[in-house]
């Protein structure tokens, strides 16, 4: 880049991480709505540690 | 003979302008990479070095597209929250919200890259030109109107508010375009007027096409978002169960 690679690789870096960073942003903004549209179910634990718990009750 | 006329009023609501905007997306998603990839290729393969700047020239072609979407997504943004404030049409509003993420997104590039070119070019990275700091003032125009919205709960006041805002703000668009005309900066002038342009074919093609690429990327970019503002605001509608998510 003729000694100016710091300044033009420097430019397009930022831009795509940006760029990137904002599809990144929604990405997470889609999982968040979708969570909120659709709580997941709680399962009730089954775990032999949960067990133990509930016969000591 | 009869003429179909397509209902536009139609699109205004957002139970019709949901499942249209899912179906484009996909499209200007691969416009995008396609018309950055080919832009990209020939800014770093087919465009010559400049003999005056070197290398460092082809930092324009990023800048420029990058500035040119920061002004282009303001006067956009303003318009749609002028329409949805006057009209009271609530996907206009919600537009002007989704275009200015990526509006504030894109001035911001176009001053970290049209920094990094000053510094070869100029021997600083900054100086308070006029072109520069109305550059400036439109990104603090972006975050104006962001913070305006998200401090206001009820989404139809914070439209109202940004709308005020926003159209208010649109007299720095002319400021910053004419600013290398009416004052003296160290900025250079038009690179392309309505009658001319002072760069090599091959360089001005890259600069278009990644102009192209910025646009598609944009369009895509603020339809995802719009359509995730939708489901935030009309989650209570009975459509949007039934729509396609």
């Amino acid at each position: 880049m003729g000694g100016y690679a710091f300044y033009v690789w420097g430019s397009y870096g930022v831009t795509f991480v940006l760029l990137a960073g904002e599809v990144l942003m929604l990405m997470k903004r889609k999982r968040n709505l979708a969570a909120r549209e659709d709580p997941p179910e709680y399962e009730t634990d089954s775990s032999p540690v949960a067990a133990s718990f509930q016969e000591l009750q | 003979m009869s003429k179909r006329k397509m209902n536009w009023y139609k699109y205004a609501a957002p139970a019709n302008f949901y499942p249209i905007a899912g179906k484009m997306i996909p499209v200007f998603t691969v416009l995008t990479v396609l018309l950055f990839v080919v832009g990209l290729y020939v800014g770093f393969f087919i465009a010559p070095t400049d003999f005056q700047q070197g290398e460092s020239y082809r930092i324009i072609f990023i800048h420029v597209p990058a500035a040119w979407m920061g002004m282009f997504l303001y006067v956009l943004m303003a318009l749609y929250a002028g329409v949805g404030w006057a009209f009271n049409a609530r996907l206009g509003s919600m537009m002007a919200t989704a275009i200015s993420t990526t509006g504030a997104i894109f001035t911001f590039i176009s001053l970290v890259t049209g920094s990094l070119w000053g510094r070869p070019a100029w021997g600083v990275y900054w100086v308070w030109d006029a072109r520069m700091t109305s550059t400036l003032i439109l990104m603090f125009l972006y975050i104006g109107f962001i913070s305006l919205q998200s401090s206001i709960d009820d989404p139809r006041r914070a439209d109202r508010a940004g709308a005020v805002l926003a159209l208010v703000g649109l007299i720095n668009v002319p400021i910053i375009y004419f600013s290398v005309q009416w004052w003296n900066s160290l900025h250079q002038g038009s690179t392309i007027t309505a009658k001319s342009f002072k760069m090599a074919p091959s360089m001005l093609a890259a600069m278009l096409i990644l102009l192209g690429a910025c646009w598609m990327y944009s369009i895509a970019v603020v339809l995802t978002r719009l359509r995730y503002i939708i489901r935030e605001r009309e989650h209570e509608a009975p459509w949007l169960a039934e729509a396609v998510v």
